[in-house]
């Protein structure tokens, strides 16, 4: 831990209402209204487009919370790739305009419980492990892309590397399943579509 | 006070470029091709050498009626052209001009990430128009757009990171603060795979299968009009600004050149405008790349060339470090 990033000292109370907290607070509510709508709405593609706002919201809490690194690669990633992504597989199989009575599952209430179970774990395990951890914003950049790689590649290699072997794992494996409907006729990627 | 008056003019200065450039590129590019095809261009609007046409253009467009088409999802199809044009102003921010420390609009930390972040960003609104159209024209020029990024993203980021290792540092500002001049050679491969796949992320010729006017009618802007169209063409012209800029910030040296400390912002934009005027060239010179082969180029051409560029430059870091 670089020194500014201290325990609590007095002083510091959960909601002192500093500019930046205050700004914290309200770019969440927008976040968290932005994924409710996600959710809940029943066009497929705003729901996409819903996506892009919920986390586009959490990579300015990545900014406010000064992990300028982590906040951009954020939007690079999950923005700029995977909600491109999102949106060419919806455009590639079905993309009606308006609504979709189809797009309830069933599955709301499982869905429902996994989602507070995993928020349930998250939260307790964030408040858990930073209780009253301050940032202190006057003292230079804690997030900036040198202090994020020094402790990604000196601590966290381990997981690091993991993860990357995973990644690995899933694209032979998307490979794998991509050759196998391939092999009958010249057009694999006909085959999902036609399923529906 | 002070501040916030810096602040006040740094942004207006960043308006004007982006008003200004995007339209100088353009009204060149229309010079350009008229004279590499033997004509003469536009040559009336304005008197000289019909240097207003665009603004006449803009004039023109500004006039037109408004149309939302009837089954199009009118609040997406509204929203379209801003969301394709506004990253690029943002981009405009970090990319410096001169060797100062005030020539640039923000110094940020993560600079590259930043700048190729919102690059992306903008693809979705063309994305968004695509889709919202209710036209089977756009939607095919949607899903080419998408398809076009997801393949062009990867050696853009691969060459961006190729230069970041060689800088030590992924910040604009201190990149060009790093750069000897032989890194133009050492990272050449590099600076080519980036321009070609910023172009193809652009759509520009021989890019632009996302808007070929012969298959698609104009892909995912077809069904616009007036205003929001120009929107839509402005922040191709803005892209092509961005990009040779980049460009020029990450492969060529940015204000680097002989007598850089006063006229550094003029060898920046003396680069900037020698690579948008390759765009225009390669414009006129090459035919349409096929959708297969658009993809085929990116996944076994600039991808391996981009890897074996990383692969060079971490080989040379190593040696001479």
């Amino acid at each position: 831990m670089s020194p500014a990033v201290h325990l609590a000292a007095t002083g510091h109370g959960f909601l002192s209402p500093t500019g930046v907290e205050i700004a914290f607070l309200l770019v969440g509510i927008a976040t968290f209204g932005a994924a409710v709508v996600t959710v809940t709405t029943r066009q497929l593609v705003h729901a996409a487009l819903w996506l892009v706002v919920a986390l586009g919201g959490l990579a300015v809490e990545y900014l406010l919370l000064t992990a300028e690194f982590i906040a951009w690669v954020q939007v690079l990633i999950y923005v700029g790739s995977v909600v491109v992504l999102l949106l060419f597989g919806l455009m590639l199989t079905r993309a009606p305009i308006g609504r979709s009575p189809d797009a309830d599952s069933g599955n709301r209430p499982a869905a429902l419980a996994v989602a507070v179970a995993a928020a349930g774990v998250l939260v307790w395990v964030v408040v858990d492990a930073f209780r009253t951890t301050w940032i202190e914003l006057d003292k230079g950049v804690q997030g900036s892309t040198a202090v994020s790689g020094e402790s990604l590649f000196r601590h966290w290699v381990l997981p690091f590397e993991a993860l990357s072997v995973l990644l690995l794992a899933a694209l032979v494996g998307a490979i794998v399943l991509s050759r196998r409907h391939g092999h009958d006729s010249g057009r694999g990627a006909g085959h999902g579509k036609e399923k529906r | 006070m002070n501040d916030v008056l810096d602040v006040a003019l740094r942004l207006l200065a960043l308006l004007l470029a982006f008003l200004v450039l995007p339209l100088v590129v353009g009204q060149t590019e229309h010079k350009v091709m008229a004279h590499m095809q033997g004509r003469l261009g536009p040559m009336y609007a304005g008197g000289f050498h019909g240097w207003a046409q665009l603004v006449a253009d803009g004039v023109k467009f500004a006039q037109k009626e408004d149309v939302v088409p009837a089954g199009a999802d009118r609040r997406i199809f509204q929203l379209a052209p801003a969301v394709a044009l506004l990253p690029y102003l943002l981009v405009l921010v970090a990319i410096p001009i001169g060797p100062a420390e005030g020539a640039v609009g923000q110094v940020l930390d993560a600079g590259i990430f930043f700048v190729l972040a919102v690059m992306g960003v903008g693809v979705l609104g063309s994305l968004m128009a695509g889709w919202a159209s209710a036209n089977k024209f756009s939607l095919l020029g949607g899903l080419r757009t998408a398809a076009q990024l997801m393949a062009y993203e990867l050696p853009m980021l691969l060459t961006a990171a190729s230069v970041a290792m060689a800088a030590g540092t992924v910040s604009l500002p201190g990149i060009l603060d790093a750069f000897e001049w032989w890194w133009v050679p050492w990272q050449i491969v590099g600076g080519v795979v980036f321009f070609t796949a910023g172009l193809a992320e652009l759509q520009r010729p021989p890019f632009d299968a996302p808007i070929a006017d012969s298959e698609i009618i104009f892909g995912a802007y077809t069904e616009y009009t007036g205003l929001r169209f120009a929107l839509f063409l402005l922040a191709e012209y803005a892209g092509i600004v961005v990009l040779c800029g980049l460009t020029t910030v990450l492969f060529l040296g940015g204000w680097h050149g002989p007598f850089a400390d006063g006229l550094g912002w003029l060898w920046t934009l003396l680069k900037t405008a020698v690579l948008a005027f390759v765009v225009i060239w390669l414009r006129v010179s090459y035919p349409r790349l096929r959708e297969d082969q658009l993809q085929r180029f990116a996944w076994t051409c600039l991808i391996p060339l981009s890897l074996a560029q990383i692969a060079l430059t971490g080989v040379v870091k190593v040696v001479i470090s």
